[in-house]
């Protein structure tokens, strides 16, 4: 694994080496860091805290990915969750809120997962249904208005500072390296890894596959959760219209940038939180530069084609042949 | 063959072709040549390169060196859309047609009739139903072709080539998923189809419908060229000498006596064990140490049979016991866990996990049965993987490789290995010898003979009854979704398994294999 993981992440680092390149040339302090009141500040450490919530979202997203399956609820999941976190926040302790948004999550994903492997729904229809649904549902929480709140527990996970580190940098971090854990300490990656790849054959072999897509949805709504709270903590406040609005697709760029196909099978974790991190490192570049935000999305098309053009098998010499013969063989 | 044409004027012409990947070579130069009218089998083992020289000439791959004319005239694809107007058409085993189309679309894809911009579907499905009555078949047109049969599906796709106006037909293992009946239909059809002058290249691993239907007959090896004979001068053992490149070796072993199995303990038993609609009830008991082969016609039940077995499919009535307990088997899990194994006849879509490397695909079923929680360390992982890729002779001996790279009978043996990796006390194997070159046939069946002396209870399908006769200690005869009939010991031969088969029903298709 680890033999494999410089050659695998090639074309993401290279990618995020290349922006950050650019980055520097439009805004010369970029990697200036300077530590204030215990913590440090500078674009770098920006482009790791606003990078947050994305990362999580791909954290979970790319399991899902890895079954074959896709979440699109995870926007109106994080809005949902945000909106829970925050009407609790004044009048419970952090462990209720935390509690409650994270339990929505979980719900959430049963809710996904029940649709996709025990209904055997598509799943891009049935995480369609929680998309559309969740901010309603978050609306109705909200009562429609948007609900700030001051806890100082609350607004720590948004705004605070762990070794110098903001607290969402370290709550990510953590969850990858959880999640990591998991994944690959239990059998748990090698049977997500074969139901994506092929989900009859890994049922005849005994796997349970079933309980496998149901437990990535199920993760996939936790993460969505925990960056619900950090998006809400963050503003002091839950806007079920806004929060982690179209997030799902950053999600899902995220873990394809990542190299991880939407047909299911391998898949990568740090590779899809660098996913993450080089749509953030792009979105802090174009802030910096002055250039109008309008840009933002042109030049994200231009750079996530580009990655995926490093990525593909058929401009990399030989390596192209051989994909070709497996799928003609195949 | 009697044509019009000059026999000796070659209709396809094939010289000094050359092709590499990398440093593999995957074609050297190879000739071959097709003469109008004639059927021509283009025979090896996997990965000899039948594969390779198909794509090259119908442009899928561009060449190296060499020419391709046809009719004396050189043409050089650049794809398989160019070859097609040039003449070649190729009709692949899973046929690269569009199923949810309608036949008559399918067959007038492209060039459907327009009047003013509109397709006149009319006019459309008459030139289609037209069209099919020429190959004998009087189908709805107008139904979507993924409703129908395989055999329907290569018919209408070499239909819609010949319409095309192809002077060469390729077919690709056209038979591998046709019964006996759809075959004589097909092969009606490329008798009919050469005696209009059209040349048929026919690629198969059946030897028996070589035999039937080829004029000639060009064996590869290793991507060289070994030779072409003509079909009816060329002794079988001769023909798998020129495939294989030496003797194959004797598979035949003694057979335990009748008394023998008597004393042998029962692994596990199905009483009144069946589906409604799916396979009638039946009652089956599998013993350690002995094979029980499925014998019947494809359709016949004995996939169901397998699947019901193993617990891929839930039975509504009966009772499965497992050394005499009475036990669940309502899913594949409950089988895995009751220490069955299956190998289904689906290798691609069933059995292997493509993208995954030869170590994951053997060691899932094993992981899936230990459960989550109790994960095999990378070590014991690259252990499992080493000492099967070297039992079985999996090759290349790569544990790392995905295995969707592998040829046929090495996907085989790494199904295989998954299942003993998790030392089973019951396989079922689906066509293990399906689809795979002769050589790895060979093994896999003494395979099969050294696990039943190991004390494994077999039970194992196979439409090859010369095959099922040679490792079978008792034979099950399954005829319309139903056991009809169990041979043990002396009685079970090929004759004795046929007669049972054809017993009281249309022994049409049998006339072949007696």
């Amino acid at each position: 694994m680890t033999a494999l993981l410089p050659r695998r992440g090639f074309a993401q680092i290279l990618a995020l080496i290349v922006i950050l390149a650019v980055d520097r040339v439009v805004s010369p302090q970029f990697f200036d860091l300077r530590l204030q009141d215990g913590r440090l500040f500078g674009s770098l450490i920006d482009v790791l805290n606003r990078g947050t919530p994305v990362a999580l979202l791909s954290l979970g997203m790319v399991l899902v990915i890895a079954t074959r399956g896709i979440d699109l609820s995870v926007g109106a999941v994080m809005a949902i969750c945000g909106a829970i976190a925050a009407s609790l926040a004044d009048t419970h302790g952090l462990p209720v809120v935390l509690a409650a948004a994270l339990g929505a999550g979980l719900v959430c994903g049963l809710w996904n997962g029940f649709l996709v492997a025990v209904l055997g729904m598509q799943p891009i229809v049935a995480t369609l249904i929680l998309m559309v649904a969740g901010r309603g549902i978050a609306q109705l929480i909200t009562e429609g208005r948007i609900v700030t709140f001051s806890s100082p527990d609350l607004v720590w996970l948004g705004n605070g500072s762990v070794l110098g580190l903001p607290v969402p940098v370290v709550i990510a971090l953590s969850m990858l390296i959880l999640t990591g854990a998991v994944v690959r300490g239990s059998a748990l990656g090698l049977l997500i890894e074969a139901t994506g790849g092929n989900a009859r054959a890994s049922e005849l072999a005994g796997v349970g596959t079933r309980a496998m897509i149901i437990a990535v949805y199920v993760w996939c709504g936790i993460c969505a959760a925990l960056a619900g709270v950090i998006a809400a903590a963050d503003i002091m406040g839950a806007d079920a219209n806004n929060a982690g609005l179209w997030l799902e697709l950053d999600a899902i760029l995220a873990v394809v940038i990542g190299g991880t196909s939407l047909f299911g099978g391998r898949f990568s974790l740090v590779l899809a939180v660098l996913g993450a991190l080089i749509i953030q490192t792009m979105n802090t570049g174009i802030l910096l530069s002055g250039y109008p935000p309008e840009f933002n999305l042109l030049v994200k098309a231009v750079v996530v084609l580009a990655v995926l053009l490093l990525q593909s098998p058929k401009l990399s010499g030989f390596a192209g042949i051989a994909t070709r013969l497996k799928r003609t063989k195949a | 063959m009697q044509n019009s044409l000059d026999p000796a004027a070659p209709l396809l012409e094939v010289r000094g072709i050359s092709k590499s990947f990398g440093a593999v070579h995957a074609l050297r130069e190879v000739d071959f040549t097709l003469r109008a009218g004639e059927i021509h089998a283009l025979l090896g083992e996997n990965g000899a390169g039948k594969s390779t020289l198909i794509k090259v000439v119908t442009g899928v791959f561009p060449r190296d060196t060499g020419i391709v004319r046809i009719g004396g005239e050189e043409i050089a694809p650049r794809s398989a859309k160019a070859a097609l107007a040039a003449g070649i058409a190729t009709v692949y085993q899973e046929v690269n047609l569009l199923p949810n189309l309608s036949v008559a679309q399918n067959l007038f894809l492209d060039r459907q009739p327009m009047r003013f911009g509109i397709v006149r579907e009319g006019e459309m499905r008459r030139r289609a139903k037209a069209l099919l009555a020429d190959f004998g078949l009087d189908i709805d047109v107008a139904t979507p072709l993924g409703n129908y049969s395989v055999a329907i599906q290569h018919v209408t796709a070499i239909a819609r080539a010949v319409d095309l106006s192809a002077r060469v037909l390729i077919l690709d293992e056209p038979t591998a998923s046709l019964d006996r009946h759809e075959v004589e239909i097909l092969f009606r059809i490329m008798r009919q189809l050469a005696k209009r002058g059209i040349g048929i290249v026919f690629v198969s691993h059946f030897l028996d419908q070589v035999y039937e239907i080829s004029d000639r007959i060009t064996v590869l090896r290793n991507g060289g060229l070994v030779g072409e004979r003509e079909t009816a001068s060329l002794p079988r053992l001769e023909l798998i000498r020129m495939m294989l490149g030496r003797e194959l070796a004797g598979t035949t072993s003694p057979r335990a006596s009748a008394g023998e199995h008597q004393a042998r303990e029962v692994c596990a038993s199905f009483e009144n064990f069946g589906k409604a609609g799916y396979v009638a009830p039946f009652n089956l008991e599998l013993r350690h140490g002995e094979v029980v082969g499925l014998a019947g016609l494809l359709g016949s039940g004995r996939t169901e049979t397998a699947r019901l077995v193993f617990g891929a499919e839930r039975a509504d009535c009966g009772q499965a016991r497992v050394e005499g307990a009475p036990v669940r088997l309502h899913s594949p899990r409950d089988g895995v866990r009751h220490g069955f194994g299956y190998c289904p006849e689906e290798r691609k879509t069933e059995g292997i996990v493509a993208e995954l490397s030869v170590r994951e695909n053997i060691v899932l079923a094993l992981q899936a049965k230990r459960g989550l929680h109790r994960p095999l360390s990378r070590r014991e992982q690259d252990e499992i993987a080493r000492r099967y890729v070297k039992m079985l002779d999996i090759r290349p001996a790569d544990p790392e490789r995905p295995v969707g790279l592998l040829s046929g009978g090495n996907q085989q043996k790494v199904l295989l290995a998954r299942w003993l990796a998790t030392a089973p006390r019951l396989l079922v194997l689906d066509e293990p010898t399906r689809g795979i070159d002769v050589g790895a046939h060979a093994e896999i069946i003494r395979l099969i003979r050294e696990l039943c002396d190991d004390g494994l209870a077999l039970l194992v399908i196979s439409s090859e009854l010369d095959e099922i006769v040679t490792y079978s200690d008792r034979v099950v005869v399954l005829r319309d979704r139903a056991h009809i009939e169990e041979l043990e010991g002396e009685a079970i031969d090929v004759g004795s398994i046929l007669a049972a088969i054809a017993a009281d029903s249309v022994a049409v298709a049998l006339e072949a294999h007696t």
